[in-house]
């Protein structure tokens, strides 16, 4: 089964991004492909690479870029969710005229239409959120 | 055509369980997960918008909440991430009730 899956909330700040995490590894070990995860509103906050939670806590945004690199997934963050988040790639440094970027390994800025092919694509699209 | 329906408020918090339950369709399944579970709970003045609901909830979220599986309503199933992909499987549309 092919399924995409969005991420509607930050790491740290609702407990969908860890339910998206773990019903995704789950789905992967039962051998099902996922097309994309697309990471909407808020959800754009588990693509930071500057995170740096306690040692004794779980790493969200490092273990999503894990699983994208363990399983080559496709993950999406939201091109205007991003900008307004200031979530950064270079070429959206470049294009707005920032001096930094900070998005994490296995992630890529895109827009919506994403969303919408992953969900025609896919068998199944399960929406994490608020 | 079946569908699942996720939710993951407690019904004491909004009426999504409340919304999700009386638009079910028989054949649809109705997943608790998050602080959705809290809806599972034996006698809880929430069980009765369950009944007649085939209904599972998230056994890794009743446990980060002390919740027990003897204080469940009866006829509730008790699934893991594992058993979550199942229904995802079985149901041909997945509804997140957000």
């Amino acid at each position: 089964m092919k399924l995409t899956i969005q991420v509607n909330e930050g790491p740290y700040q609702h407990q969908s991004a860890d339910s998206a995490y773990f019903f995704a590894k789950a789905a992967l070990e039962k051998g099902h492909e996922i097309y994309r995860i697309f990471f909407y509103h808020d959800g754009v906050n588990n693509g930071t690479r500057l995170t740096t939670p306690p040692q004794d806590d779980r790493n969200v945004v490092a273990r999503w870029s894990e699983l994208a690199q363990e399983h080559d997934i496709d993950m999406v963050l939201c091109v205007a969710a991003a900008q307004r988040r200031g979530i950064v790639d270079d070429g959206e440094a470049e294009r707005n005229g920032k001096d930094a970027t900070n998005m994490a390994p296995g992630f890529r800025i895109s827009g919506l239409g994403q969303l919408i092919e992953g969900g025609v694509q896919s068998d199944r699209l399960v929406v994490f959120g608020d | 055509m079946s569908m699942l329906h996720l939710v993951n408020k407690s019904p004491y918090e909004n009426g999504n369980l409340n919304t999700a339950s009386s638009i079910m369709k028989s054949g649809d399944v109705l997943l608790l997960i998050e602080d959705g579970v809290y809806g599972a709970v034996k006698s809880g003045k929430a069980s009765a918008m369950l009944e007649g609901c085939a209904v599972s909830v998230m056994g890794p979220d009743l446990a980060a909440r002390g919740i027990t599986e003897d204080k469940l309503a009866d006829g509730v199933n008790v699934v893991d991430y594992a058993g979550f992909v199942e229904l995802v499987e079985k149901n041909d549309k997945v509804q997140s009730w957000l």
